[in-house]
């Protein structure tokens, strides 16, 4: 079953991320897809995440195919025009590759070429509107026809936290009206707030029309967790939270962040609403089964159908 | 008119506006386009000359109170009055996700992000649903031009829509 058809279906869906290498092989990241592929409806291919030079990840996305598993190709408006990004579209839905995650990408000043052009000639609300007309229309954004029509399911991002608070499920409106079919949002280590903000979608109407997957992510050590605190935009940590993670001693850290992201997904799955989760996990994949043993959602999945 | 000639912005930097967002709002009620604008702005793009004092005009103008770089696509009314080209990511239909909690760009963390000033300023006039206006992909060519010129021309009636089934593309 795709992470399209388990969505239409009403299922709980489980997403991860696998960040490619900085490198020309193929070999890490087909291991990784192989480890995730019966614990996950899809995972997502890092698009240089960060303003780090990775794989690209229309061929990271083939590797994961290739290894049995769905996956979702990022595409940033940071590193390339509407021109590229149109036909970067096509080649990838030519390909195989269905599942396309639209953002606007962060400024290449936190990444290893701070001097790059940032290019954002269109906004992730532009892209993905584009997308859809290019798939529901057969248009370009010139307004030209295009034949055969891509096929993909459109994903966006969302950040539940940041301010202007009040604007954020608007803004997923305008994602939705956009295109967007489903969201994956930043992490959520703040689930009363994000309940509220649910709460917010809800009122809009949006879940019949976009499946929610809030983001959520196992913290590692005390130095992740400072670094996702201090120097990851858009992320939010309570104070709560913080206390709890750094409170336990360093070799009980990896499995205290486990045990708060299963409970974390256990939160969010009774949230009315909520179509999935999304596991942040990029760089410690490996510690997706534990999460969702733990979460209690252990049935197999890429087995079901594929 | 002052001799020393203009400065384009290069870089995009967040701007806070010097006009506030009530002054701001009645001044567009003022300027909004009618037959005499438009008559107006015909004659003046008539001549090269009073084309280029106009447009020097509004970029002096403009520079001043909003931090404009001359997109030549004026996106301040439906915006509260704050220039979303100031924003490093050019984003025209509202803020990225690395806001900072304090309501801080995340690339200039000095500054505040245009759309918390934004969305601010619509808010104080009651006029947030502007917010959710779709906008159309900036078109790059009109980089230095006048975009009041074009306003009372009518060329920027397309930059925005609230309905996204017209489709992104411009148009003609």
């Amino acid at each position: 079953m795709s992470l399209r058809e388990r969505l239409a279906a009403g299922g709980f869906a489980v997403t991860a991320e696998i960040s490619p290498p900085r490198g020309a092989g193929l070999q890490q990241i087909t291991a990784t897809a192989a480890l995730l592929k019966d614990w996950v409806d899809a995972v997502n291919v890092t698009d240089n995440q960060g303003s780090h030079v990775r794989l690209a990840s229309w061929a990271g996305s083939l590797a994961v195919i290739g290894a049995g598993l769905e996956p979702v190709m990022q595409m940033t408006c940071r590193d390339r025009n509407r021109i590229a990004l149109q036909s970067d579209l096509l080649g990838a839905c030519a390909l195989g590759i269905r599942n396309v995650l639209v953002m606007t990408g962060d400024h290449p000043k936190f990444g290893d070429h701070p001097g790059a052009k940032p290019v954002f000639d269109l906004d992730s609300i532009q892209l993905l509107w584009t997308l859809r007309t290019m798939r529901d229309q057969h248009r370009l954004l010139s307004g030209r026809r295009l034949d055969p029509a891509p096929d993909c399911f459109l994903g966006a991002v969302e950040n539940p936290f940041a301010p202007p608070a009040a604007f954020r499920a608007e803004r997923l409106g305008k994602k939705v009206a956009a295109g967007a079919e489903f969201v994956q949002t930043q992490f959520v280590f703040d689930v009363p707030a994000f309940a509220r903000w649910m709460g917010q979608v809800r009122d809009l109407g949006l879940p019949g029309r976009c499946a929610i997957l809030p983001g959520v992510g196992a913290v590692r050590s005390r130095r992740a967790l400072d670094f996702m605190r201090d120097q990851v935009p858009g992320v939010y940590v309570p104070d709560d939270v913080y206390r709890r993670l750094a409170g336990v001693p360093p070799d009980r850290a990896a499995a205290e962040g486990i045990t708060l992201a299963a409970e974390t997904v256990k939160q969010l799955a009774a949230i009315p609403g909520v179509a999935g989760v999304h596991l942040l996990v990029a760089g410690n994949e490996q510690a997706v089964p534990a999460i969702l043993d733990q979460a209690g959602l252990t049935a197999a999945r890429g087995s079901d159908g594929c | 008119m002052t001799a020393r000639p203009p400065e384009p912005v290069r870089e995009p930097v967040p701007v806070h506006p010097r006009l506030g967002a009530r002054v701001a709002y009645r001044l567009q009620r003022a300027l909004r386009p009618n037959p005499g604008y438009r008559w107006l702005a015909a004659r003046i793009e008539a001549s090269s000359r009073a084309r280029t004092a106009f447009t020097r005009a509004e970029r002096e103008t403009k520079q001043a109170l909003f931090g404009c770089r001359m997109c030549g696509q004026c996106a301040l009314p439906v915006t509260g009055y704050v220039c979303p080209m100031g924003c490093p990511k050019e984003l025209r239909n509202g803020p990225c996700g690395g806001v900072g909690a304090d309501g801080s760009c995340e690339v200039y963390p000095d500054r505040r992000c245009v759309w918390v000033d934004a969305y601010e300023r619509a808010a104080s006039a009651g006029r947030t649903a502007d917010l959710r206006l779709l906008h159309r992909p900036a078109d790059n060519r009109r980089w230095g031009a006048s975009s009041w010129l074009n306003y009372w021309q009518g060329r920027d009636e397309q930059l925005w829509t609230s309905d996204a089934g017209a489709g992104p593309g411009a148009g003609p």
